[in-house]
């Protein structure tokens, strides 16, 4: 029985197989090419998700319409309040019509204007807490996993800061100085780089004593060479998640503050703000759009930031891309 | 082991004593307003300074650190000024603690039983119905700010069952709302970490050998998988158990539950200095004490885990 397969397999063979090759110069070239581009890839496996594409061209739009919502024609002032032509009396809690599309407040404000000029408020902290939290945690994070004479102190440092709740440092904050929008980012940004350096420290940690480091080290390059050009570029994915994140996260930190009455003031209008608004009137059955279209407004730009951002940190991330 | 929990004993010890300093010598830079009752407009500037020294606050900073502690040793947190005049700070914490820590032990037990069930559902249905349900559901509740989803439920969910909307301690209905909306964020966060992490092991060799051994696929998901996953999330339980303490600010306040949540903005509001000292002192020791039981939890469950090597990697 042994026998016949072994015969069989040894039929199969063809001499063929067995014979030298010619060395073929182009044929060579060919395996050895490869288009590969990192953004390219990026893109194509970011664009694979369908939902995440789905709610890029609604957050540009989104982005796009707040920009130029001011200029657009026929739209009312966010702070004017409006009267009533027949009373003379604030136009106060006026039905959502062609003429208020969302409606007025309690005081007679377009809730329409003052919803997108609030979406403005808020994508601008949001921004602006994502932007300086990533500055801060890189070079804070970068300095903290790669130059060891500094590691035990900053180390201290961040588990006393780490341990102080975030709560309270926003609210001591937002309390001691005076509220505006630059103090809110300020209070924002002094909890929150803290999550991204130590991601930073962490993964620089992984990767700083690789071969590859070892042998620029021991060619002579520069540490901020290294830094900026052997380890930052593996993090790209990580920190654009972090700032996307950052976004949601400080508009819900905005909205946090406005509830517990440290917000910005009324005056400024900020989806914060306009949501605590409509707490305000939200028993009344007739009035509860005050709510509800602050809500809808906020949770798509939040959703939108969110699925993003993850969506972009799987597409950045190199071991997606086969 | 016994010498390395010494040894982080201590150093959460420091840890703690630098937080409170800080936040001590922050509380030192609050408006002075926060040490006197009603009538602060009324004293005239002698009648203050008497009055602030007599509390012992125009001494230099040190020695009214060094009696900071030595009162904090005896037990004595101080006594409230606004909040609840001439009330020790301890008493007003009695009656306040038990109601949160009931609703957030309530809460925090229904999110890891459905959190954990929930990720293990996902795991197995991978990329179809199941999952992305879920995967909706939790992008949701992390995107979406907790107040806006909190204030929704309260509207219509009372409205839909007939539920009162606020909270009665009489009426054990009035519990569902409160305890649900807690829940919320729990579940999804312990769904994604354990369906994450189910998804990651399952390719690993130890289930492939599970598998093949003709195990079920229930066995293997409860008794192999599942324990690894709890490992690290066993990190978390003694803070997030320890957090029930501080309530729940959004909550308590919708429905008007009498719990510590808004104990420390009140306190801030009104400017009463010893109660937001005590409130921040108590914060920051859950934090660190959470820290230092998780890790010794953690080595506990799982043997394979000596802290003693990657001290640094925390």
């Amino acid at each position: 029985m042994g026998n016949s397969k072994i015969n069989k397999l040894s039929d199969g063979i063809e001499d063929s197989l067995f014979e030298f090759a010619d060395f073929d110069d182009s044929k060579a070239e060919l395996t050895g090419y490869s288009n590969y581009s990192y953004w390219h890839s990026t893109v194509r496996v970011f664009m694979q998700s369908k939902i995440a594409v789905l709610f890029l061209i609604l957050m540009m739009s989104l982005l796009i319409f707040t920009t130029i919502q001011p200029y657009l024609p026929k739209q009312k002032s966010p702070t004017k309040i409006y009267i009533d032509g027949n009373t003379n009396m604030q136009l106060r809690n006026h039905p959502p019509d062609f003429e208020f599309w969302f409606g007025t407040n309690s005081i007679g404000q377009d809730l329409w204007a003052r919803i997108w000029s609030g979406t403005r408020t808020s994508l601008l902290i949001g921004f602006l807490v994502g932007f300086w939290e990533a500055i801060i945690g890189i070079i804070v994070g970068a300095l903290w996993g790669y130059v060891r004479q500094l590691e035990s102190i900053i180390t201290e440092i961040y588990n006393v800061l780490d341990n102080i709740p975030t709560t309270v440092v926003l609210i001591l904050l937002t309390y001691i100085m005076k509220p505006s929008v630059s103090t809110m980012v300020f209070a924002m940004c002094m909890t929150g780089w803290l999550g991204m350096a130590r991601f930073v420290r962490n993964q620089i940690i992984i990767i700083r004593d690789r071969e590859y480091n070892l042998a620029s080290r021991c060619l002579g390059t520069p540490i901020s060479r290294i830094i900026f050009k052997n380890l930052l570029p593996y993090l790209v994915s990580v920190i654009m998640l972090r700032m996307a994140l950052a976004i949601p996260a400080a508009i819900g930190s905005e909205v946090f503050l406005t509830y517990i009455g440290l917000g910005l003031p009324k005056s400024i209008p900020s989806l914060g703000n306009l949501v605590n608004e409509g707490r305000g009137v939200m028993m009344v059955p007739s009035l509860r759009y005050q709510l509800i279209f602050p809500a809808i407004a906020l949770s798509l730009i939040t959703i939108s930031f969110y699925v993003i951002g993850n969506v972009f940190a799987d597409a950045a991330d190199p071991r997606n891309h086969v | 082991m016994l010498k390395y929990t010494l040894k982080r004993l201590f150093q959460s010890l420091v840890t703690l004593f630098i937080v409170l300093t800080v936040v001590f010598l922050l509380m030192r830079l609050m408006p002075e307003e926060g040490y006197f009752g009603e009538g602060y407009e009324k004293l005239d500037v002698a009648q203050r300074e008497a009055i602030l020294t007599s509390m012992g606050l125009r001494d230099p900073l040190a020695i009214q650190l060094k009696n900071f502690y030595a009162s904090l040793l005896k037990g004595d947190l101080g006594t409230s000024i606004i909040y609840r005049p001439k009330v020790p700070v301890a008493e007003i914490l009695k009656t306040k603690i038990p109601y949160s820590i009931r609703f957030g032990l309530a809460a925090m037990i229904i999110s890891l039983v459905l959190g954990i069930s929930l990720g293990i559902s996902m795991a197995r249905s991978k990329n179809r119905f199941w999952d992305k349900l879920g995967t909706g559901y939790i992008v949701f509740i992390n995107a979406v700010p907790a107040a806006v989803y909190y204030l929704f439920i309260q509207l219509y969910v009372t409205d839909i069952f007939n539920l009162k909307i606020l909270y009665h301690p009489k009426i054990p209905s009035s519990w569902i709302l409160p305890v649900a909306s807690m829940s919320l964020g729990g579940i999804a966060s312990y769904a994604m970490w354990i369906r994450r992490y189910m998804v990651d092991e399952l390719n690993k060799d130890y289930v492939k050998l599970a598998k093949a051994k003709g195990l079920k696929n229930k066995s293997i998901m409860v008794k192999h998988v599942l324990r690894n996953a709890f490992v690290p999330m066993a990190q978390y339980l003694p803070s997030s158990l320890l957090y029930t303490i501080s309530g729940s600010i959004y909550i308590e306040s919708l429905y008007s539950i009498p719990g510590m949540g808004g104990l420390l903005v009140d306190a801030i509001q009104r400017q009463d200095n010893p109660l937001v000292q005590a409130l921040v002192l108590i914060y920051s020791s859950i934090g660190i004490i959470g820290l230092f039981l998780g890790d010794i939890l953690m080595v506990t469950l799982d043997p394979r885990i000596t802290l003693e090597k990657k001290e640094g990697a925390r």
